[in-house]
């Protein structure tokens, strides 16, 4: 077994036991570098500079773009727009797509278990707009059965945000699914791959998906860069996002003709180290393997869950089968806040998420308010899980009950 | 990095054993503090005579320190006048800062017990919500 830890500067600490990948990757030193080559070698502003270094950052920048096009299958780099995250991405989409296109009667579709960022701009568009927010909801193991699929999506539904894997509970929804009845309706799906695209391989073609949304740092590149893909005839149509620089053709005292795709909608000074960081990373997660990176997550997924079983007053939520958690395991211990549980972990140096993970309906709806979630990624090892169940096993002594 | 530990006996003793978690029935006065970023919630209820705090109690949930810092709190303050247990609230939110003396830690009896959430920021917030709840009852009567 490739011990990954070495390739991460922050793993070289082998006291931290980092359980939070779901909230954040931690970056290996190559995606470090080159970051900081574009910055050394190669610093002007891309896409203005008429000289050979910004020649250098234009080509670095647009190398990137071809990168994440192939990584996610797309047909052409003008359909792949550079943003901050994923949640800008989302709201480039509810603000150009959203209100531009949907009216009173419409629906918009998203699941219950979505992630705020997945929730709030489509709550604005329906507000705007006089659409209707439609909840598909899952089952407490969080799959979605296939009746209520179809009860969900109707002529009405003209847009569809779906989150590709929960961020409480793992699961995968059916979004292959959802995409083919909604188009069959006549409308578009988004799919948020937070959560996906630094797990599984997410080919936008198979998929089909009209837009795709993920962020940089989940995968292990810098935070600040991020990704929507957009089928290339629906973001023609759509106005700009933001408005600025380098992102028209002609600007006169009334107005302005906006460029072409991708750049009409990355306005102003873009993050092109971002983007040289993303490519890195995709390189590293392309040379690691996809196959490997699920093979390894399954197999420490599954030594934790099935000792965290073991554990009195222990509870997992989402699915009995830890081959479909994706690394996420929320739970919870009876008569100890999350909030503690977090706390006296960190007191041993492991990091884990304590709270609401940003999707309070979702958790509303399992009746679990509050969770602890420990999310693993293919750089832990069996060391980090041993660790992390020794100090499970003894919070509620820690907390003064007698087991 | 060093091992820190205020999951103290005293800590999680007021939280699985709080004395004065139940309905004040004669309280006059009665203040709800909330932090929303988590969920703890406290109702703060007083009975206060001629200035001096007769008896005291709370309800709600939320973690061990929210909930065991209020009982340890009550503890110290029934019995007090408003102006003294004003006293100890603002030597208690010096101790989560790290900036009280060791005569005023002294002062503050088993509150002191807290004194470690001065390294832990996240979990201040939860520490001071009813010495925070104190304050603005007071401040506002």
């Amino acid at each position: 077994m490739k011990d990954y830890k070495k390739d991460f500067p922050l793993l070289q600490d082998h006291s931290l036991v980092y359980l939070d990948s779901a909230a954040t990757a931690q970056r290996p030193y190559s995606v470090l570098e080159a970051e900081q080559e574009f910055y050394k070698k190669s610093n002007s502003n891309p896409l203005r500079g008429l000289y050979r270094i910004g020649m250098a950052a234009t080509d670095a920048y647009e190398g990137a773009r071809e990168r994440v096009r192939a990584f996610l299958n797309a047909s052409s780099t003008e359909e792949i727009i550079f943003t901050r995250n994923t949640t800008e991405s989302i709201n480039l989409v509810a603000y150009s797509y959203g209100l531009t296109r949907l009216k009173q009667g419409d629906e918009i579709l998203v699941t219950i278990a979505e992630h705020h960022s997945n929730l709030l701009p489509w709550q604005m568009v329906a507000a705007q707009t006089g659409a209707k927010l439609v909840f598909l909801e899952c089952e407490k193991d969080g799959s979605f059965l296939e009746k209520n699929i179809e009860a969900a999506v109707s002529e009405k539904t003209k847009l569809a945000a779906i989150g590709h894997i929960s961020n409480v509970l793992g699961s995968v929804a059916p979004v292959e699914k959802i995409i083919k009845l909604v188009h069959q309706k006549g409308g578009v799906v988004l799919v948020d791959a937070a959560q996906s695209a630094p797990h599984i391989t997410v080919d936008v073609e198979k998929l089909d998906a009209d837009f795709l949304a993920f962020s940089g740092h989940k995968l292990m590149a810098p935070m600040g860069i991020g990704v929507l893909y957009g089928k290339k005839a629906l973001l023609q149509k759509m106005p700009p996002f933001l408005r600025g620089g380098e992102m028209i053709d002609k600007v006169t005292r009334e107005g302005a003709i906006y460029t072409q795709l991708p750049h009409k909608f990355e306005a102003g000074t873009v993050n092109a180290a971002g983007a040289v960081g993303l490519a890195a990373a995709i390189d590293y997660m392309e040379q690691v393997g996809i196959e490997n990176i699920q093979k390894r997550e399954q197999e420490l997924t599954k030594l934790a869950f099935e000792q965290m079983q073991q554990i009195p007053y222990l509870k997992i939520l989402g699915s009995t089968k830890p081959e479909e958690h994706h690394g996420i395991l929320s739970f919870t211990i009876e008569g100890v806040h999350p909030h503690d549980i977090a706390s006296i972990l960190d007191e041993s140096n492991i990091a884990v998420r304590a709270g609401h993970h940003c999707a309070q309906p979702l958790l509303e709806y399992l009746g679990d308010k509050v969770t602890t979630r420990a999310s693993i990624a293919f750089y832990n090892d069996e060391e980090d899980i041993e660790h992390f169940i020794a100090c499970l096993k003894e919070i509620r002594r820690r907390m003064g009950y007698g087991d | 990095m060093e091992t820190r530990n205020f999951y103290n006996t005293i800590l999680t003793e007021h939280n699985l054993h709080p004395e004065h978690k139940h309905v004040l029935k004669d309280a006059n006065l009665m203040l709800e503090g909330v932090n929303p970023s988590c969920g703890d919630d406290i109702v703060l209820q007083l009975k206060v005579e001629d200035g001096c705090i007769t008896d005291g109690a709370f309800e709600g949930s939320g973690c061990a320190i929210s909930q065991a810092s209020v009982d340890i709190m009550l503890d110290l303050i029934i019995g007090r006048k408003k102006e003294e247990a004003l006293h100890l609230a603002e030597i208690f939110l010096k101790m989560i800062q790290g900036k009280a003396t060791e005569e005023e830690m002294e002062e503050l009896e088993e509150a002191s017990a807290l004194s470690d959430i001065s390294h832990m920021p996240a979990r201040v917030k939860c520490a001071v919500l009813g010495w925070h709840t104190l304050e603005d009852m007071f401040n506002d009567n």
